[in-house]
């Protein structure tokens, strides 16, 4: 069986990973930092474990076409559950570990699964909590079996006694695995992962083995992955992004993904292995800078000069030496000096010593933190995806890489505007369908392939770069008739390291104003420094330095929205600073961390009418959930400002 | 070598209790006139956890000194294991598989969590002093077999992001699941924690609760335990022993205690008419 998979019938994940326990067999395919050293699998033990699980599964009577749902961090055992699940015909769904049990019920009563495979007993905690209302799950497995002994075990297995029972019964179900393997083709579901859902509720997304494969080929061969690569799987697992990097593009190319201990010693982890392939969302790069320069701030004044005067000069002609463009001799020697002194042990420190491709999506990336990266020889990208197109729509090349851009179509990927302005696409990776919901699919996806993506974009000129102007939903028009796109000044606010999140609001009015989120830790070092004394994150949000810290900000950014002529009416007259943080648990974000404007707006509306009214301070008391799930309620007293804007020539004018 | 005499008992929620492991018969001890226990008998079963409670100043942490052995009683015998223990130094005592955490705790400051933990494993250490001092031959071997086991507690109590921090730079309630990480490295038979909730937030008792039950499940260790909050108390332990001015005023399961009158009055006062 192994030979046919060799020889080309690479048509489903666990078909490749028969070919790589062949090819690869004794290279590393997975490290899990546990008990204080990395652990390692080579793909011939990780067929084995597969195939152990499969089996065990069966023994538990899993049905081709089941979903089995996957909940927890990411763990190899988990993984591999996931390609066990589709070695027995079932399709494995990932759900985001941190939500709450009651957006768990959702989406567990929707693709009714019968298994479910748990990380550890907060993940079955929830789950049991959940089949109070959903009675489709039958069997819960765990892969840490801690405080979980006592639990009533007739229908909750160990994910190792599921696979010693396969092991054992390996006589009875050997030939069944590979049948049901050989059954599967190009067109059978590979995996379901459910929309972050910015407005409404998740739609499941189901991709092919097909979307799954074509995609991690194509995008393996456009940044030339190979099977010595190294990745850190640390993106929640329900995100398609992990599931192509960690599943589709590690078995393709047979290279290896790391999984850090846990969440906390993600860094610590990353700096250990050193990848060489390497996936981040912008907050996590802007987290990074930030550490770097709060520790520098704290450095000898002799490496503070030093940092500084490297860092300028990286600024200068970083980029340009990594694009192959001309950089006269003198300029390269101080860089390779610069090398040795600043950049070399800055990028082993965050771990980053290795990168031969790193990318960023999902959110505007600041072009200063951007360009930070680029500058020491970092070679980070930016790429454009969504869940239903299998993650890559555009992507940049190596050499044309502008942090304003999302590049050009990925290979394979045909991409047209409408007339409205928005970005449809075409690919081997579209969606077969939106799970039981018939009407989406056909809104989104029409009959020639083409998807929707609800952003707006254009292609830029001369280059054939797509640039992303906004979700084409949130775009509207002032009460004056003037374009409002709140995206785009929301950006220009969160490029200031100590602004978190900004939502603008200003569909249908007259005029913009703004809700601001302050990032603690680079506000809180601020406060550390100039022996500004806070105990909440609400008082410090509430502090009048802060305020006025923010308020130049603010202008700073209306300064620069009003030099766009399309765009001036989107400046901030008025604003506040929230007295708390956006946060997934009360809805007020997605999983992914993106906000849902109109939940924001609902919830805060005594907020915003009052910046209109021209109020300077409300009295508001908001509903917040905590991490077990109660709710309690946060009393506060926000002041509201004014800032000053500026009218499209640059004369400066009254706000009010 | 434990006492068959007595059968053990299945907890409410399907724990199996053994037998007696430690019984303390007629305990008095003096310091000079002050009588901190007075003639206190009761029993420590394997695999139960035991509160000792009591308002202040009753003798619990008294109690748990003549348990670990530093404390010697003037009167009463210790019979561990069913054995007469003699009197002999604390850290034979320790030896003999009694572990401890400390009301205050009583870590070294200075030195990472990983090494904290790695001290608790000084009875399992059989290299001699040159091996050890060397590097050389038993101590490496050694070395990696304790770190192992270190490293399982580490895992268990989910400290692994503070490894190699100092502990001076911990918050106390790290601090106290660090003591309790390194008197599990000891593999204690009997595990002591004097009063491991004192001084936390609601929080942290929850976690400092759960991680005491699961230890309690996995590893099976008998846990005798002193604490002030009553509802971690009657939550956390199968029995539970009542102190008051040095003597014995109640013993039993929680549901019993709590409805005992001396216990009410020991707790909320008596009027006195």
């Amino acid at each position: 069986m192994t030979t046919n998979a060799t020889q080309g019938a690479l048509l489903s994940v666990p078909a490749l990973l028969a070919r790589n326990a062949v090819q690869f067999g004794n290279a590393t395919a997975y490290r899990e930092k546990e008990f204080g050293i990395w652990q390692s699998w080579t793909w011939k033990e990780v067929a084995e474990e597969v195939r152990a699980m499969a089996m065990g599964f069966l023994a538990l009577g899993m049905n081709r076409g089941d979903h089995v749902a996957i909940i927890g961090r990411n763990r190899p055992a988990l993984y591999w559950s996931m390609v066990a699940a589709q070695s027995v015909g079932a399709i494995p769904v990932a759900l985001y570990q941190d939500a709450v049990a009651e957006e768990m019920a959702y989406v567990l009563e929707h693709c009714g699964a019968r298994f479910a495979i748990c990380g550890d007993q907060e993940q079955v905690d929830k789950v049991i909590e959940v089949q109070e209302t959903v009675t489709c799950i039958e069997q819960i497995l765990y892969v840490d079996k801690r405080g979980l002994r006592k639990y009533d075990h007739s229908r909750m297995n160990w994910l190792d006694d599921v696979k010693s029972e396969g092991k054992a019964g390996h006589h009875r179900f050997e030939a069944e695995v590979q049948t049901r393997i050989a059954e599967l083709n190009y067109d059978s579901t590979c995996v379901m992962l459910y929309t972050s859902g910015t407005t409404g509720k998740p739609k499941g997304v189901v991709l092919s083995n097909r979307n799954i494969i074509e995609t991690a080929k194509a995008s393996s061969e456009f940044d030339k992955l190979r099977f010595d690569d190294e990745i850190v799987a640390y993106l929640p697992m329900a995100w398609v992004g992990d599931f192509i990097f960690s599943i589709g593009q590690a078995y393709w190319t047979g290279f290896c993904v790391n999984c850090p201990e846990n969440a906390a010693t993600m860094m610590t982890d990353l700096r250990e292995i050193g990848p060489t392939y390497f996936f981040a969302p912008p907050r996590v790069f802007e987290t990074m800078l930030t550490n770097v320069m709060i520790r520098m701030e704290d450095a000898s004044p002799t490496k503070k000069r030093m940092f500084d005067t490297y860092m300028a000069h990286a600024r200068k002609v970083g980029g340009a030496i990594m694009d192959g463009k001309p950089v006269s001799a003198g300029d390269r020697l101080k860089y390779r000096i610069g090398e040795a002194l600043v950049y070399g042990p800055l990028k082993n420190t965050l771990g980053l010593s290795h990168i031969r491709v790193a990318y960023t999506a999902g959110e505007a990336i600041g072009p200063e933190i951007f360009d930070f990266y680029r500058s020491l020889g970092i070679n980070l990208k930016q790429l454009y995806g969504q869940t239903e197109a299998s993650v890559f729509i555009t992507q940049q090349p190596d050499g044309e890489v502008r942090s304003d851009t999302v590049g050009v179509p990925s290979p394979g990927v045909e991409v047209r505007i409408a007339e409205s302005g928005e970005v449809f696409y075409r690919s081997p990776g579209v969606f077969v369908e939106y799970y039981k919901n018939a009407e989406s699919t056909a809104s989104t996806k029409d009959a020639e392939g083409w998807v929707a993506t609800g952003d707006a974009g254009f292609f830029e000129e001369g280059t054939g770069h797509l640039r992303i102007i906004d979700r084409a939903k949130d775009v509207g028009k002032m009460a004056d008739g003037r374009m409002f796109a709140p995206k785009y000044v929301e950006n220009k606010l969160k490029f200031f390291p100590n602004i978190l999140e900004a939502v603008l609001f200003g569909n249908g009015r007259d005029r913009c104003v703004a809700f601001i989120n302050i990032d603690l830790a680079a506000v809180g070092n601020w406060a550390e420094r100039n022996n500004i004394a806070y105990s909440s994150y609400q008082e410090l949000a509430g502090h009048p330095k802060v305020l006025e810290t923010i308020q130049a900000h603010v202008e700073e950014v209306n300064a620069s929205v009003a030099q766009d002529p399309m765009l001036s009416g989107c400046q901030v007259h008025r604003f506040l600073v929230l007295h708390k943080e956006l946060d997934a648990d009360d809805g007020e974000m997605t999983r992914t961390r993106k906000v849902r404007r109109n939940i924001v707006a609902d919830k805060f509306s005594d907020l915003i009418e009052g910046l209109y009214a021209g109020e300077t301070s409300i009295y508001t008391e908001t509903e917040v959930s905590y991490e077990d799930g109660r709710k309690g309620k946060l009393k506060a007293t926000v002041e509201l400002r004014d800032a000053k804007v500026f009218d499209t020539v640059g004369a400066k004018v009254a706000a009010e | 070598m434990l006492d068959t005499q007595h059968e053990g008992f299945v907890t409410a929620d399907g724990r199996q209790i053994g037998g007696v492991v430690m019984e303390l018969k007629n305990i008095t001890l003096r310091f000079g006139g002050v009588v901190a226990i007075k003639d206190i008998s009761f029993d420590i079963r394997q695999g139960e956890i035991r509160a000792i409670i009591g308002p202040n100043g009753a003798g619990k942490s008294s109690m748990l000194n003549v348990i670990s052995g530093f404390y010697n009683p003037q009167e009463g015998d210790v019979i561990y294991k069913g054995y007469k223990r003699p009197k002999m130094a604390p850290y034979k005592v320790s030896r003999m598989g009694i572990a401890r955490t400390f009301q205050n705790i009583a870590l070294f400051e200075g030195m990472s969590v990983l090494d904290n933990i790695m001290t608790g494993r000084m009875h399992h250490m059989k290299a001699g002093f040159f091996s050890q001092a060397l590097w050389w031959g038993k101590a490496s071997r050694e070395e990696e077999e304790h770190r192992a086991a270190v490293e399982k507690i580490i895992d268990f109590l989910e400290i692994q992001p503070i490894r190699k921090t100092p502990v001076a730079r911990l918050p106390y309630g790290l601090k106290k699941r660090v003591e309790l990480a390194r008197a599990l490295a000891a593999e204690p038979q009997i595990l002591l924690l004097d009063e491991p909730m004192a001084g936390m937030n609601v929080e942290e008792k929850e976690d400092m609760s759960r991680f005491i039950l699961d230890v309690n499940d996995e590893f099976g260790t008998t846990t005798v335990l002193i604490e002030h909050d009553m509802g971690v108390v009657m939550d956390l332990s199968d029995r539970v022993v009542v102190m008051d001015y040095g003597k014995k005023i109640g013993d039993g399961t929680p549901d019993e205690v709590r409805n005992n009158q001396a216990v009410i009055d020991a707790y909320l006062g008596v009027a006195h008419d």
